[in-house]
């Protein structure tokens, strides 16, 4: 386990280091001379020119890239435009907030989707099968920000069970979890959907294994093989589609923190984009990227801590 | 005394066309303490007769009449709480896929253990049943193995550690549905052997399924033969071996190359095919590819006693 640990980290050292590679040529390749656009249109010649050779501009390709790259894995992002901060520190301010609530979404489709699925597979055939199947392909259509209005305004709005924005006061736990509920819903909603099905689908198959066949012949009571044989085999691709799937929730995550006024990544991106606050905006995608990076080695290590097979390939 | 007695059972599966008559008006007995092997082509029965035993038939089979008693009870119209009580405990199996019938992410300790939730010994005292098991199986490094996982052992050990938890409940009968089919020849000989001792020590019964005729007649104190649904032939492995009477069987001992060598271990091949299953023909099941077919063989014929423990369901067994 401990080498397969390692293996999958050092894969994911190469991964982000790609990726630094590409956004690097991105911030390269797109047109304008970034002096210029750092100091607005009153500076003179001489003040970007300075302002070039402060950022390390005049220095020939790779000498950028391999700056670049040393500072981002120090942690170095570069300054923000609008005050000046350092990137990494305004970015990790918000992190945590955009975290929970991907979290929370995985926590929703996991909590809602596996016993779904299951139930789906076990009854095959029966209404509640045919249900399941509807409600997935309708949770599955329906884009998360639509959700995310929808929420707001029949839980929060209307009901007002659930409060509309913001993400709670600091400091309390229990209002901030309060606070997370309709946002992670609408992170996690459309991947109820899936995870319902591709358990479904996986359940079906592996009840229809001969080690299934062998343990009923032994006689082993039905919930043990449901939930122990089969279940654990069945959420195996689940995993791994939920690591792929961080991807969508964190672009889902922008629209929840937009509609919910909630602080976080997405909605940091959002305001940098819309100032054109362009280091705010490379090191959001990098540090973005990292996480996403992260929680697929994690999916990945918990496929491994769960299938003896996955590990021993290692 | 008899563990198991099978008497005129019919299986039917309802199939998009029309209803599959896979077992008709099967009739056998495993006497206590006998190994009991069954011998047909694929497609005649043998798994569906396995799973009606076990109530483990498929959700479109049902059993449409006869019986089936296992030690004085009618598992054909016993409920599926009573028969999963059965399973394990005094019915026991393994199957023919050695890579397939152990799951691969519990840990066989765990698997083993799991196979014993009934009883209520301490977990320490279930493991070690579980290594005395393994130990009886010859699986080297028993206390180790309980650790491990399906996939790190060879087609041979998980084979034997599947007969290892078959037979960890001391069953009254064994159920192997060709349980060496997936094993090279010398595997093939020592599971046999194993199986055979294991057998002697705990002094259950066994229905061995097999293709291996060789296998049969080294192994089986009583032979089944059964052709497309039916048993055409039963009795002691020297009567029907010695004096084959229904012509398919008969078919199957010329020709087969495991009397004579060790090689082939599928069973011959007889021109024809078996017949449609939900069209059964009238008359004699085997008549189509029969080399002896007579006029009287357009009814079906009885079960005819050749000679006491000796029958064979063909017209020319009267003659006899
Ligand atoms: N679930 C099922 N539905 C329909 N037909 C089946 C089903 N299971 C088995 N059969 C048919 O029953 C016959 C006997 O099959 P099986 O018992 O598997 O034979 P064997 O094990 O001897 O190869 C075959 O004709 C097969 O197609
Ligand atoms: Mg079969």
């Amino acid at each position: 386990m401990l080498s397969y640990s390692i293996k999958r980290l050092g894969l994911a050292v190469v991964i982000v280091s790609v990726a630094m590679l590409m956004l690097f040529s991105m911030i390269y390749l797109i047109p304008g001379d970034p002096a210029a656009v750092a100091l607005g249109p009153r500076a003179t010649e001489a003040m970007r020119e300075a302002l070039r050779v402060k950022m390390g501009l005049d220095q020939p390709i790779w000498v950028q890239f391999w700056n670049f790259f040393i500072n981002a894995w120090q942690g170095d992002l570069g300054n923000e435009v609008l005050s000046d901060r350092p990137v990494a520190t305004v970015v990790l301010e918000q992190l945590p907030y955009t975290i929970a609530l991907i979290l929370g979404g995985i926590s929703w489709s996991v909590a809602l989707g596996i016993p779904l699925g299951c139930w789906a597979a076990v009854k095959r055939g029966s209404w509640a099968d045919r249900l399941v199947g509807v409600l997935s392909v309708a949770v599955i259509a329906v884009p998360s920000f639509v959700v995310a209005i929808y929420a707001l305004l029949v839980f929060a709005v209307t009901l007002q069970w659930l409060p509309a924005i913001g993400a709670g006061e600091p400091g309390d736990l229990g209002d901030q979890l309060v606070h997370l509920l309709l946002p992670s819903l609408a992170v996690g909603l459309g991947w109820v959907g899936y995870i319902a099905r591709m358990v479904r689908a996986s359940m079906l198959e592996v009840l229809e294994a001969q080690h299934i066949r062998t343990a009923r012949a032994f006689g082993l009571p039905d919930r043990m093989i449901t939930y122990r044989y089969a279940l654990t085999i069945a959420i195996l691709p689940t995993v791994t589609l939920l690591g792929v799937g961080i991807g969508q929730m964190l672009s889902s995550a922008v629209f929840a923190e937009i509609v919910f006024a909630r602080p976080g990544v997405g909605k940091l991106v959002y305001d940098a984009i819309l100032t054109r606050n362009y280091p705010l905006v490379t090191g959001t995608v990098l540090v973005t990227t990292v996480i996403f990076v992260l929680l697929n080695l994690v999916a990945d290590l918990i496929v491994g801590a769960l299938d003896p097979r996955v590990r021993s390939r290692f | 005394m008899t563990v198991l007695a099978i008497e005129n059972l019919n299986v039917v599966f309802a199939t998009e066309g029309g209803d599959l008559h896979a077992l008709r008006d099967v009739s056998f007995k495993v006497p206590e303490q006998r190994i009991v092997g069954i011998v047909g082509e694929s497609g005649c029965g043998k798994s569906t007769l396995i799973n009606a035993i076990l109530g483990l038939l498929a959700e479109n089979g049902r059993i449409a009449s006869g019986s089936i008693s296992f030690e004085g009870e009618d598992l054909a119209h016993l409920d599926d709480k009573a028969i999963q009580d059965l399973r394990g405990p005094r019915l026991s199996t393994v199957f023919q896929d050695p890579m397939g019938a152990l799951n691969p992410v519990i840990s066989v300790g765990r698997q083993m253990r799991n196979i014993q939730y009934r009883s209520d010994l301490a977990r320490a005292e279930k493991d070690a049943r579980s290594i005395d098991m393994l130990r009886q199986v010859r699986i080297p490094d028993a206390a180790q193995a309980l650790k491990r996982y399906p996939h790190e052992f060879s087609g041979g050990m998980k084979q034997r550690i599947a007969i290892a938890m078959a037979l960890m409940m001391e069953p009254a009968l064994l159920i192997a549905d060709e349980p060496t089919t997936a094993l090279d020849a010398t595997l093939e000989v020592t599971t046999i052997e194993l199986l055979k001792d294991l057998q002697a020590e705990i002094g259950c019964s066994v229905l061995f399924i097999s293709h291996h005729l060789g296998v049969i007649a080294e192994l089986c104190d009583d032979v089944v033969v059964m052709y497309a649904g039916e048993v055409v032939e039963r009795g002691s492995t020297r009567q029907v071996f010695g004096n084959p009477s229904h012509p398919y069987t008969a078919r199957l001992l010329d020709c087969d190359p495991a009397r004579q060598s060790e090689r082939t271990r599928q069973l011959p091949t007889i021109p024809g095919e078996l017949p449609d299953l939900r069209r059964r023909p009238e008359g004699c099941i085997f008549a189509a590819r029969c080399d002896r077919r007579m006029d009287v063989c357009a009814a079906i014929p009885p079960d005819i006693e050749v000679v006491p423990g000796h029958v064979a369901r063909c017209f020319l067994a009267e003659s006899q």
